[in-house]
């Protein structure tokens, strides 16, 4: 008997290596002769070049070359947006290098090129740049105004749109109660613990990249639209990848400018970014003023929910900047069901680094205004949270269900997670010891947060991708070959940085072909080695790259099952296949798949039209997206005299529908959860009045540690997605769009009879002890 | 240039460096010792530790010549025999690590805070890995690798 691989907790295959430095960081590889690369970077957040000389560089010990903007003009092209919301939408060029205008802190002007990092570092200085400052655009309410200062000469509106469905106005007139709120997704940076590194290399007729990135596939194509690199003759290479979170699901400036600086030299160079120089043009997320207004009945009924964002842009769009935000257009309404909705979006250029997707991507920001704004509708109707929830949300035995946005969520069952997540967390005693606690007056006050969530993800649905101008389809590529020896290799489109692709994959492949996990090997991440994909981002990788690998084994089976009986001399339909091998029905008769493997291989009896191989390959593109959904609880102790927030318990309990390997899950959700409190708790990208990045450290840029969380309650529900053989859901990011809401929440809660109803994010112990302040006055 | 002599992972090296050159640029640069990455510029983010003379240090924050003399022990020489030391291991069992990119400097700090308490507790473990980052884990399989290796450590101690 073999033991069912998928929903086992297999310890990694991926760990050996990364827990031995036995790695291959972008930043690790090196080719003989490899030059190092540096950039300088515009001081200014807005401002005329009115000179640039190099000059001063070239000819310093170890300097190799040194470019300006303008040595590039000719050829660097423009840094790609590949999601147009609007027919209308302002996309403004994007030159890698700037050339004659700064529009951010951090924007590469020119380059020095070097025989070692410290060298390129001592030649930087020798570079003089004059500028002429222009205003600097900051603030997203001002940049709308008539008048004044423009980032770009069209304007500092790149779009904005607007969502309808149902009648807004009929909901909201004579409705029992209005909620009214504004709030802010203050701007983060992604912080992926490896920094961005780029190594570029040619013979003179094809070029090879390696980068730090989550999408080789996505990036070959790109790369070869805007430099005019062949893409045929350009290979992509994405080695160990040190997390992402989105960060590094991008087109970036350094990838461009290296493969023209390998082009120009004809050798191999290397950029790797300092953290700092990370924080500054690694590409931003979040950034949105959020507008909501909710109607309601006297019992909590919803009537309708208008939602208007303003969502900040930065200087340029780059690849999915005005699309992220849009993502709320389906999600704002989350669980609920409401007579109307309307969700409006307008971006905004301001002289900032760009925004970008991050852990999320839109369904964050749009899961924080409806979770909030559902916990004051409870404070304004003096019902629990929960309760107003329930009277709410989609019913386990309305799905599938479509939804006011007009999605169709296909599974999910609120009700039992809910459940589950209550009883976990004590919910009725900690109700009871808060109860106490104000009572007494105790001045460390404890607070509820609850979170209902859902997501979109699995980003599929090539249709429905491109209904929304998303420029690329969704589908994901597996291929699966049996080797001479009975091995297996498995080739997947889906690239990886941490979620443990090679070990779950193997779960899936060891099932299907019912071969030992150990003698799978899973390819990915280098556009030579895999013939395509789209990459990995929208918690995607499951539930679109792993279904094509499964798709892959099924057919390998079929030539498999015609191959076995050509062998065996039977009709192929009187073959069983169980545990690897094909077996003639009430017969001893049979063949594995590792013998059939070495009958194709030595191909000495085969049937006619069949040929000499064991391997196949496929493509899924789901007809849906999945709809992972939960329930998260946390309790917040906040110190009412300093301002201090704890979170003294945590407990997230999700439905991801079907599991390959839970200790996989459960990683992705503590990971997930950390980065939603953190946005709650710790983390916001700060400009000045002058547009400089005061947060460009990581003693700016508060990373919580260990010392900053605590232990996290998990536990599961589970309703199949239907939109997959697997019945598998995407948990990327379904514990940082859980989480955030939660967390703020909770800390409202604790706070609200002192008059509180909104803390601004990060809730730092100044926020929170401002916020009483002004209360108390 | 002035001459340091240094042991990393058990090999001696002599080389001429530059005042400047930090010792992460040595072991990765210099001596191909590329399982320690390098994750930030300001000593915060812990990525770069390594044992300097048997206490953890980040290696971003000291110069090679400050290594003169010294015994340095990365990530790359904590196993011994092609074993992985038990703290590795644990890191493994626990799941304690999704990118990898933290990991070499994490088990070191690991190691490093069972030196002052060979049996911590949840809370000395948090405080004890405050200086060295995850963007990942959120910790909680971190904790509980800390606490497994610490045991197999004990255990080892305790029978040999």
């Amino acid at each position: 008997m073999t033991v069912q691989e998928v929903g086992r907790p297999r310890r990694r295959k991926e760990d050996a290596r990364l827990l031995t430095g036995r790695t291959q960081w972008t930043d690790n590889l090196s080719r003989p002769g490899t030059l190092h690369v540096m950039f300088l970077r515009s001081p200014m957040a807005h401002a005329r070049i009115t000179g640039i000389d190099v000059s001063g560089a070239r000819g310093l010990p170890g300097v190799v070359a040194a470019f300006s903007g303008q040595d590039f003009a000719a050829e660097q092209g423009s840094l790609p947006c590949a999601w147009p919301v609007t027919d209308d939408i302002v996309i403004p060029e994007h030159p890698p290098m700037a050339v004659s205008e700064v529009r951010y802190v951090g924007e590469a002007v020119a380059c020095v090129v070097a025989t070692d990092r410290y060298r390129a570092a001592d030649a930087l200085e020798a570079i003089e740049v004059d500028y002429e400052p222009l205003p600097a655009v900051l603030d997203m309410t001002q940049a709308l105004a008539e008048g004044g200062p423009k980032v770009h000469e069209a304007g500092n509106k790149a779009y904005s749109m607007k969502f309808t469905s149902g009648d807004i106005e009929a909901a909201f007139r004579d409705a029992a109660v209005v909620i009214d709120r504004t709030y802010v997704q203050q701007r983060l940076i992604p912080s992926a613990m490896e920094p961005r590194a780029v190594m570029a290399d040619t013979d003179g007729e094809t070029f090879t990249i390696w980068s730090s990135t989550q999408i080789p596939h996505v990036l070959r194509v790109m790369l070869a639209v805007v430099t005019g690199i062949p893409e045929q003759k350009l290979r992509v290479v994405a080695p160990d990848v040190g997390g992402g979170f989105g960060s590094k699901l991008q087109v970036t400036a350094e990838e461009v400018l290296c493969l023209l600086l390998a082009r120009k030299l004809g050798k191999p160079v290397k950029w790797a970014e300092s953290r700092s120089e990370g924080n500054l043009t690694v590409h931003h997320g979040r950034d949105q003023l959020q507008h909501v207004r909710l109607a309601a009945d006297a019992d909590g009924r919803l009537r309708g929910l208008q939602v208007d964002l303003l969502a900040d842009m930065g200087a340029y769009l780059m690849l999915l900047t005005p699309g992220v935000p849009t993502l709320g257009t389906q999600m704002c309404n989350a669980i609920y069901k409401m007579d109307a909705y309307e969700f409006a979006c307008t971006g905004v250029f301001t002289t900032k680094m760009p925004t970008d997707a991050y852990r999320g991507a839109g369904r964050p920001e749009a899961t924080f205004i409806i979770e909030r704004v559902m916990d004051e509708l409870a404070a304004e109707l003096k019902l629990d949270p929960v309760e107003v929830r329930k009277r709410n949300w989609i019913k386990h035995e309305e799905f599938p269900f479509t939804t006011i946005s007009g999605l169709t969520y296909d599974s999910g069952n609120y009700e039992a997670a809910t459940d589950r997540a209550l009883s976990l967390f004590g919910y009725d005693k900690l109700r009871a010891e808060q109860a106490d606690r104000r009572d007494r007056g105790d001045p460390v006050q404890l607070g509820i947060g609850v979170s209902t969530y859902t997501e979109m993800c699995g980003l599929a649905p090539s249709r429905l991708l491109g209904a929304g101008n998303f420029g690329a389809g969704g589908w994901e590529h597996g291929a699966v070959r049996m080797l001479p020896t009975g091995k297996v290799e498995v080739i997947t489109g889906s690239s990886p940085h941490g979620q443990g692709h090679v070990t779950a994959w193997s779960q899936i492949v060891a099932d299907a072909l019912g071969v030992p996990f150990e003698d799978i090997a899973v390819l990915h991440g280098d556009t030579a080695v895999v013939p395509k994909g789209m990459d990995t981002y929208g918690s995607r990788s499951l539930a679109v790259g792993g279904i094509a690998v499964l798709k892959a084994c099924d057919k390998v089976k079929d030539k498999a099952r015609t191959l076995a009986a050509h062998l065996l001399e039977c009709a192929p339909d009187d073959l069983e296949f169980e545990a690897g091998a094909f077996k003639v029905r009430g017969t001893d008769s049979q063949k594995t798949i590792q013998e059939l493997a070495n009958a194709a291989f030595t191909a000495h009896d085969l049937p006619d039209g069949v040929e000499a191989r064991l391997d196949s390959d496929a493509t899924f593109d789901p007809e849906n997206f999945s709809f992972p959904h939960g329930t998260h609880l946390c309790a917040a102790e906040v110190d009412t005299e300093t301002g201090m927030v704890k979170i003294r318990s945590y407990v997230a309990v999700d439905d991801i529908g079907k599991v390959v390997n839970p200790l996989i899950v459960d990683g992705q959700l503590h990971g997930g959860i950390a980065q939603g409190i953190a946005q709650a708790l710790y983390e916001e990208a700060v400009y000045d009045a002058e547009g400089n990045l005061l947060t460009t450290t990581l003693a700016d840029y508060l990373l919580p540690s260990a010392a900053d969380l605590p232990d996290f309650t998990l536990d599961r529900t589970e309703s199949p997605a239907t939109s997959n053989p697997l019945g598998v859901k995407g948990v990327g990011e379904a514990g940082t769009i859980a989480s955030t809401p939660a967390v703020v929440n909770a800390i409202v809660d604790a706070l609200r009879p002192l008059g509180i109803r909104d803390v601004q994010m990060p809730c730092t112990p100044e926020r929170v002890w401002r916020a009483l302040e002004g209360a108390r006055q | 240039m002035p001459r340091i002599t240094v042991t990393v992972d058990g090999i001696k090296y002599e080389e001429d460096v530059e005042p400047r050159l930090l010792l992460i640029h040595l072991l990765r640069e210099r001596l191909g010792k590329t399982g320690t990455p390098v994750g930030c510029d300001t000593s915060n983010c812990g990525a770069c530790t390594v044992m300097l003379d048997g206490k953890s240090a980040k290696s971003c924050s000291v110069l090679a010549v400050q290594a003169d003399g010294c015994d340095v022990v990365t990530i790359e020489g904590l196993g011994a025999n092609g074993s992985m030391h038990p703290m590795q291991q644990a890191f493994h069992e626990e799941h304690a690590l999704q990118c990898g990119y933290c990991t070499p400097g994490m088990v070191m700090a690991a190691i490093d805070l069972l030196r002052d308490d060979p049996e911590p507790s949840e809370e000395t473990i948090r405080q004890g890995l405050e200086g060295n980052l995850c963007r990942c884990t959120g910790y909680c399989n971190i904790v509980r690798a800390v606490r497994r290796g610490a045991q197999e450590m004990g255990q080892a101690v305790s029978s040999s």
